[in-house]
């Protein structure tokens, strides 16, 4: 029952403070001591001691990689843990399965839902349901949906297949689900990570009438104004051990960081002053199509310059995709011309765009932009093993494009064990940061970044701002798409609304306004906002 | 006015045989379909059939009693099906691949029963055609025997089958309800859709797969004794002639659902038995031709993509919990 009777010795030394006891001395809700997770070549979780108060919102913060997700997914039964034990209730589980977890109480909300998109809610809710008779009821599993959807504060469409719903909803379908399978303990996985501010605030909402009903609930997330705002106490992962327990109303946000990254971080990037050189981009009048043969980009005219970061602003699905394509050579065009420094390559191929000195960061890193089984030196030499020195002929020199990548490692502070990881072993960040290698050591006249930092933790997103920003300041013409307004503001020179594709508006970020973008990124014209005519003579339209 | 009569019975022979051919098709192909919503590919349902086939036949020969036979042909397609269940379920090998050996296990060893223990083409009396006749009901003013067949046109069409043709038809409405009422069909529809989420609320889901290829298994051994002691009387080796591979193709053209794979049967049965009638009358098509007709039906139609948005997601995806 009590962690003394753990075998490890050690554990037992560790817990000689005495686990945590609710001032009515019930036992915590979750209990865990010496957690150890190793997976070949890694250890993902060392010697981790976690404990959840029953009734409280706790938030597991951490970069990625830190050991979140294992510590739940062992939690949860996913996985089971290396060395360590758990109590849950106060009573000592060892899950083999996650219908062990379940049956003791606990469920978790993955961040990849774990819905059949084409089966209606009521369905998702009911699979693996015990008690359901043989023949289902579809009309007493709506009402039962309903019921605890009203509970929670959750409305939701029994009927409805989730392939309709949003991603909020879908979320509130992957909670309700766990519920009904009797959790007492639910762990949701970065749940904030897809949902509108307007969504999470919904879910915030849900998450308190859950732990005011007796719940207990363990937040994963890397967001430290949501952790703040939300959870009751905080505990933070730094590379697979536990940096600290904190209550929430004890620190601040730069505190947090700090124990998160482990060393002090900075909100602001320097970026020194560089006056924009020659036109290294310009796109003028051009006209493409989206996949479904819409209208994608209509007479978007944009230009680059050589030490400039441009930002693209706008709601997702207004263009940033086809722009960044057809800059690129992914996407014909049906109207206008492209130049790169001065050369037109309307509608070349990808090749050609490669060899005019444009680089591409593109929004789905595992899909486009590298290839996932390859190793990590195979993905950086994916564009450069036409050419000396890695390619030879038709041979490719494996030694020397491994040396290369290793220099890259090195210099980008990439986080893997070796050259020849597969890509697809890496986090979010070290993957961006593979990508950003292998383009930036073309030495590009010309990169195009669609939402580089999206996915990132903290320590991530300011490597690749960083990054972003050397490239500027040694000359490179930068095209950053971003839903992010921050990032925009922080690090690009010129800001450019997108609207149905449409620019609807240029500004020097220095001088630029939040409330104008924000009104312009909604479709409202330029008129009303404070533009200056010399920075936006294609605005009008 | 006797060329009127002709045509009608042209037509009426047509749509009997489209509806009796149509038979070994549906057992099949719903087997198969229930395979497929679980998840699991098996492209050995030929193999599975000729062994149905034979061991039906040879129960029968052997007893005399059809329903034995029936009853061994399931429990032999079972076997085969729990072979490719324990292949591509357990052991995880590809699908297509363990499917093809599959058939070439059921050809080679039913050839060989079939030498070993028959050596000759023999012939069984298995299933008659059922009668639906009602004698002396006073109240219907009917004094003499009264058959259903005998309603002029409806009757010969629908009346005057096997009870194996109408076990076939009844199996897409109880397959339809079991798959979309039931919770067990709520567990073989996840699994072949999401079987991560389906075992995060802990469906088994190698379970559910050995359950379904087992009973597409029993189905397309029904399937195969359908062709041997019902339509045919009886055994040849490889007297399939690419049924079951027909099959495979109608659970893509019918959708996944159970109606789908009936109409699916019908149509192509239909196409044969025309080819069949085309034959008989002697109109000047070459016969080579006419036997071609429905295999290039086949392929026409599998090349409209139409609902494909109900192909389970996870088909011939062997399933293994991640740990990365």
């Amino acid at each position: 029952m009590t962690p003394a009777q753990s075998k490890h010795a050690h554990v037992a030394t560790i817990a000689a403070g005495e686990p945590w006891r609710a001032s009515d001395d019930a036992p915590p809700a979750v209990e865990m001591r010496g957690i150890t997770k190793r997976f070949p070549g890694v250890i993902a979780n060392n010697q981790v001691d976690f404990t959840v108060k029953r009734g409280e919102i706790h938030a597991l913060l951490g970069e990625n990689g830190a050991g979140k997700s294992t510590l739940m997914n062992v939690l949860a039964g996913l996985y089971k843990p290396s060395e360590g034990t758990i109590w849950i209730h106060g009573e000592r589980v060892d899950f083999n399965s996650p219908r062990d977890a379940i049956a003791a109480g606990v469920g978790m909300v993955h961040q990849h839902f774990m819905l059949v998109p084409v089966q209606t809610v009521a369905e998702n809710i009911f699979l693996g349901v015990r008690e359901t008779p043989f023949v289902l009821d579809y009309k007493q599993m709506a009402a039962d949906v309903r019921r605890i959807g009203t509970q929670y504060g959750m409305p939701v469409d029994p009927n409805a297949k989730i392939w309709q719903l949003s991603v909020g909803e879908q979320q509130r379908v992957e909670i309700i689900k766990i519920l009904y399978h009797g959790a007492q303990v639910l762990i949701l996985d970065e749940p904030t990570a897809v949902l509108t501010p307007q969504e999470t605030l919904g879910l915030f909402a849900t998450l308190r009438t859950m732990v005011a009903q007796g719940k207990t609930v363990i937040f994963i997330s890397h967001k430290l104004d949501e952790v703040l705002s939300i959870a009751d106490r905080i505990t933070v992962l730094r590379a697979g051990g536990v940096a600290e327990t904190v209550f929430a109303r004890d620190v601040n946000k730069v505190q947090l960081a700090s124990l998160m990254v482990g060393r002090e971080v900075l909100f602001r990037l320097e970026k020194p002053e560089r006056a924009p050189g020659e036109v290294r981009l310009a796109l003028s009048a051009v006209e493409a199509l989206d996949n479904k043969n819409l209208p994608a980009l209509r007479k978007l005219t944009l230009k680059v310059h050589s030490c400039e970061i441009v930002g693209i602003a706008g709601v997702a699905g207004n263009g940033q995709r086809e722009l960044a394509e057809v800059i690129c050579g992914l996407r014909a065009i049906s109207g206008g011309v492209i130049e790169v420094c001065g050369k037109t390559v309307t509608n070349a191929a990808p090749i050609v765009m490669i060899n005019a000195g444009v680089a591409y960061v593109p929004e789905d890193r595992s899909t486009t932009g590298s290839a996932p089984n390859l190793s990590l030196a195979e993905n950086t030499a994916i564009k450069s093993y036409r050419d000396e020195p890695v390619g030879k002929g038709m041979f490719v020199k494996r030694n020397t494009m491994r040396t290369i990548a290793g220099g890259l490692i090195d210099r980008f502070n990439i986080s893997a064990p070796s050259t020849a990881t597969p890509v697809r072993k890496l986090s979010g960040g070290n993957l961006q940061k593979v990508i950003l290698a292998r383009e930036i050591s073309k030495r590009p006249r010309v990169l195009v970044a669609a939402y580089p930092t999206r996915g990132l933790d903290i320590g991530a997103t300011e490597a690749v701002r960083k990054i972003l920003l050397d490239e500027r300041n040694d000359g490179a013409a930068i095209l950053l798409i971003s839903e992010d307004l921050d990032e925009i503001f922080a690090i690009a020179d010129r800001i450019a609304v997108l609207y149905e594709g449409r620019v609807m508006g240029e500004f020097a970020s220095a001088d630029a306004d939040r409330e104008t973008i924000g009104l312009m990124m909604a479709g409202h014209a330029a008129d009303t906002a404070h533009t200056s005519p010399a920075r936006n003579p294609e605005a009008a339209s | 006015m006797t060329q009127e009569l002709t045509v009608l019975a042209i037509i009426i022979g047509i749509a009997h045989s489209g509806i009796r051919l149509a038979t070994p098709y549906l057992y099949a192909a719903l087997g198969e379909m229930m395979a497929q919503r679980s998840g699991v590919l098996n492209l050995g349902v030929e193999g599975m059939m000729l062994m149905g086939a034979f061991a039906g036949f040879y129960v029968t020969f052997q007893t005399g009693n059809p329903w034995l036979g029936v009853l061994a042909a399931a429990v032999a397609g079972l076997l085969m099906g729990l072979i490719m269940a324990v292949v591509s379920v357990s052991l995880k090998a590809e699908q297509g691949i363990s499917g093809i050996g599959l058939y070439l296990f059921g050809l080679g060893v039913s050839s060989l029963l079939f030498k070993t223990m028959l050596g000759t083409v023999e012939g069984v009396n298995g299933f008659h055609e059922m009668q639906f006749c009602v004698a002396n009901v006073p109240l219907l003013n009917i004094d003499s025997t009264f058959c259903m067949k005998d309603i002029p046109v409806v009757g010969p069409i629908f009346f005057d089958h096997s009870v194996l043709v109408y076990g076939a038809f009844a199996l897409v409405p109880i397959l339809w309800f079991v798959l979309n009422k039931t919770t067990w069909g709520l567990n073989v529809r996840a699994v072949g859709q999401n079987p991560a989420a389906a075992d995060s609320l802990s469906v088994g889901v190698n379970r559910v797969r050995y359950e379904n290829v087992m009973l597409g298994g029993a189905l397309a051994g029904i399937a195969g004794a359908s062709l041997s002691i019902a339509l045919l009387g009886i055994f040849q080796e490889g007297m399939t002639n690419g049924m079951g591979f027909i099959a495979v193709a109608l659970v893509y053209f019918g959708g996944w659902s159970p109606v789908g794979v009936m109409a699916g049967a019908l149509l192509f049965s239909s196409v044969n038995a025309l080819q069949l009638w085309v034959q008989v009358l002697g109109f000047n098509i070459a016969s080579n031709l006419a036997v071609m007709l429905p295999y290039l039906l086949t392929i026409i139609a599998l090349a409209i993509p139409f609902r494909r948005a109900q192909q389970p997601a996870a088909l011939s995806k062997p399933f293994t919990r991640s740990e990365t």
